[in-house]
């Protein structure tokens, strides 16, 4: 590549133009830590640590954090059952979410919520959700209270393929598009609602296509190239920072591991799982990053290992972290007597 | 010497609620309201009436009829700093955003770890009386009021319909106040400018010494009608006006029970399982057991969904010779 090929005519992908490198090597820790953490809170299910269920996005780590590339603090996003790459994405802090996936008092949710209702609001997050279509409404929400308030941070609102079925799908979509307001639906299709596919289940043949029906942009992306995701979400928070309303991003992705911890996996086959494994949005992420110089073997394995001892020392915070006390069962409900 | 007097302010209930959210609109920049037809129709029962031409559209938001959605993006709105007035058109609607009232609103906070706040105010029109049959007419307070995280409250009155509705606002958490259709016309006294009526909080309504008639929304006129009745013949009911639903004024039942030794419960809901159910275990279970000289009774909704024909209607819900006929024979032992 010369010099002045470069610029001329620049071929590199969206991401490696628009993002300097350390947001680039900041990027693939964070999908790094993302996957080592899921790692690391289905070994502590394992081993008894953590109880109830979780659902894991193992296999998603691009689409949320490209997703969020551009996002401040001041920007807002709703999550869902399968989050917890939403929230290190967002920003969070992988200790505290180990304590409240160990139902610790140092947790996010002061050990009340568990797996899927991890937030914070302070950064945005407003919060995963147990109810597939619960964010939907919500972010709409957010993103007129932003309008009303004169403000330009726009809402991202996550959402699975499952819940593009769900009546609050359709008013949610409708209702930001009538009013203009600064919200964008991202769509993480990752091809089955537990264990109903797509096909199965939707009429159309893409989620973005829906789009159409509320008039507003849609569009669908390979949603394990970050950089593809990335130009997408680029262009939808520019039209929603310039007050022209929302967007429908669908990002294709797929799930390694089953729905929940109840899953047999007998609705999809092994072939069909390792075909999908071998498009790793890590590892193409990291081998991306590498073809353009923005990284090498060495750096890119100094990552994955800050990336592990993040893990590492979040499990040990979570576990050494007091449990919430019995007599504090209703504390929480409604706001304390001195507010 | 000639003493100036002023002339008690007179509203109707529905104008209290517009003045409260007028005030409210006035004084708060963050207050919006939502909801079906509440711009320039005024709202199905002419509730908003004519707040949007002095607030404007954006801030008296007619609603697409999406319970489940609008509700939603309520939630979304107090979530993130807005605080929303949100009207159902009819109660019975709610049921289409169960979802969002009660697995979103009622438990942000707490599933949050104390970490967010759902400010928001849902306005019910319920009951049943205007001939509107079984999906126009319910009375679910019991149903919300089952929810941990949510507050329920039930004005009677002009003068409670505005400071119920003042104080929802200044909540921090979700309420939902219940108005009944019947009241909207009804006038009464109501002071000029911001007050709020605490929440959790009954009124005595009339004092009496023989029976205690907890009653709420429009059964509380119909139990001081019954009680001026049973006055002629020496019984002198306590009336108390519910007011909140939940939290539930525990003390000020018991107080009264305690001084009548009777307890007769009049609400409007489904009896089986409502609010009487849980006013008469309050009692059971609190010191006022003991001063009980008589069975406690429940007058509440028929077994049946609200019935079309108008003697059907008014056969569905307590009426104001049942609850006379219910305290006559808790005081003398006979119908």
């Amino acid at each position: 590549m010369t010099t002045l090929a470069k610029t001329e005519t620049d071929n590199r992908p969206f991401a490696i133009k628009q993002f300097t490198p350390e947001a680039l090597r900041a990027a693939l820790k964070k999908m790094y830590l993302i996957r080592r953490f899921e790692e690391g809170a289905e070994d502590s299910y394992t081993r008894g640590l953590i109880h109830g269920t979780m659902h894991l996005s193992i296999g998603q780590e691009a689409s949320a954090v490209a997703t969020c590339m551009e996002l401040s603090d001041d920007d807002k996003i709703t999550s869902t059952h399968r989050g917890h790459g939403h929230c290190i994405a967002k920003g969070a802090d992988v200790g505290r979410m180990f304590a409240e996936f160990f139902g610790k008092e140092t947790g996010y949710c002061h050990g009340r919520g568990g797996s899927m209702h991890i937030a914070d609001v302070t950064k945005g997050n407003l919060g995963a959700n147990g109810i597939v279509g619960g964010g939907l409404p919500i972010a709409v929400g957010s993103a007129l209270t932003s309008k009303r308030l004169g403000k330009s941070d726009v809402t991202i609102c996550f959402f699975g393929d499952g819940a593009n079925n769900e009546g609050a799908f359709h008013e949610a979509l409708n209702m930001a598009s009538i009013w203009k307001l600064p919200v964008i639906f991202v769509c993480e299709n990752n091809k089955y609602g537990m264990s109903t596919s797509t096909e199965r289940s939707t009429a159309v043949a893409n989620i973005a296509d829906r789009a159409v029906a509320y008039s507003m942009p849609g569009v669908t992306v390979d949603g394990n190239d970050f950089s593809a995701v990335a130009e997408a979400l680029h262009i939808a928070i520019a039209r929603a920072r310039a007050g022209e309303g929302p967007s429908l991003v669908e990002n294709l992705t797929y799930r390694w591991r089953g729905h929940s911890k109840s899953d047999r996996n007998r609705y999809r086959t092994k072939e069909e799982i390792e075909d999908w494994m071998s498009r790793d949005p890590i590892e193409r992420f990291r081998a991306e990053l590498i073809t353009h110089g923005i990284l090498d073997d060495a750096s890119a394995a100094a990552l994955l290992t800050a990336a592990e001892a993040d893990v590492a020392a979040g499990i040990e915070f979570a576990k050494a972290s007091p449990a919430p006390h019995v007599d504090d069962v209703t504390r929480y409900v409604h706001a304390e007597a001195a507010e | 010497m000639n003493v100036q007097t002023t002339p008690p302010r007179i509203l109707s209930y529905s104008e209290a609620l517009r003045e409260a959210m007028a005030i409210a609109l006035e004084t708060d920049p963050r207050v919006i309201l939502m909801g079906e037809d509440i711009g320039v129709y005024g709202g199905a029962f002419q509730v908003t009436g004519d707040l949007i031409d002095r607030f404007g559209p954006d801030r008296v938001m007619d609603t697409p009829i999406s319970e489940l959605g609008g509700a939603g993006v309520a939630v979304g709105a107090a979530l993130t700093g807005l605080r929303p007035i949100f009207e159902f058109q009819f109660s019975d609607f709610a049921t289409l955003a169960m979802e969002q009232i009660v697995n979103q609103a009622a438990k942000m906070r707490y599933m949050l770890g104390g970490e967010a706040s759902v400010p928001l105010v849902f306005r019910m029109p319920s009951g049943s009386g205007t001939g509107a049959a079984a999906q126009h007419s319910q009375s679910f307070e019991a149903w919300f009021g089952h929810v941990p995280g949510l507050k329920v409250v039930q004005p009677s009155t002009p003068h409670d319909a505005k400071g119920l509705l003042l104080a929802a606002l200044a909540d921090p958490d979700p309420v939902i106040v219940f108005e009944h259709k019947l009241l909207y016309k009804m006038k009464g006294e109501v002071p000029e400018g911001y007050y709020t009526v605490p929440i959790g909080k009954a009124a005595i309504r009339r004092a009496g010494t023989d029976v205690t008639i907890v009653a709420t929304a429009i059964m509380v006129h119909r139990a001081l009608e019954a009680a001026e009745k049973l006055a002629a013949e020496g019984i002198e009911a306590e009336v108390i006006d519910l007011r909140s639903v939940r939290p539930i004024d525990g003390a000020t039942i018991i107080a009264s029970v305690r001084k009548t030794g009777k307890l007769l419960c009049v609400f409007e809901g489904v009896r089986t399982l409502g609010v009487g159910a849980e006013i008469s275990a309050l009692i059971a279970e609190s010191e006022a057991f003991d001063y009980l000289d008589a069975p406690i009774m429940r007058l509440g909704g028929a077994e049946a969904p609200i019935p079309y024909n108008p003697d059907l209607e008014r056969a569905a819900v307590p009426q104001t010779d049942k609850i006379e006929i219910a305290a006559r024979r808790l005081v003398r032992g006979q119908v």
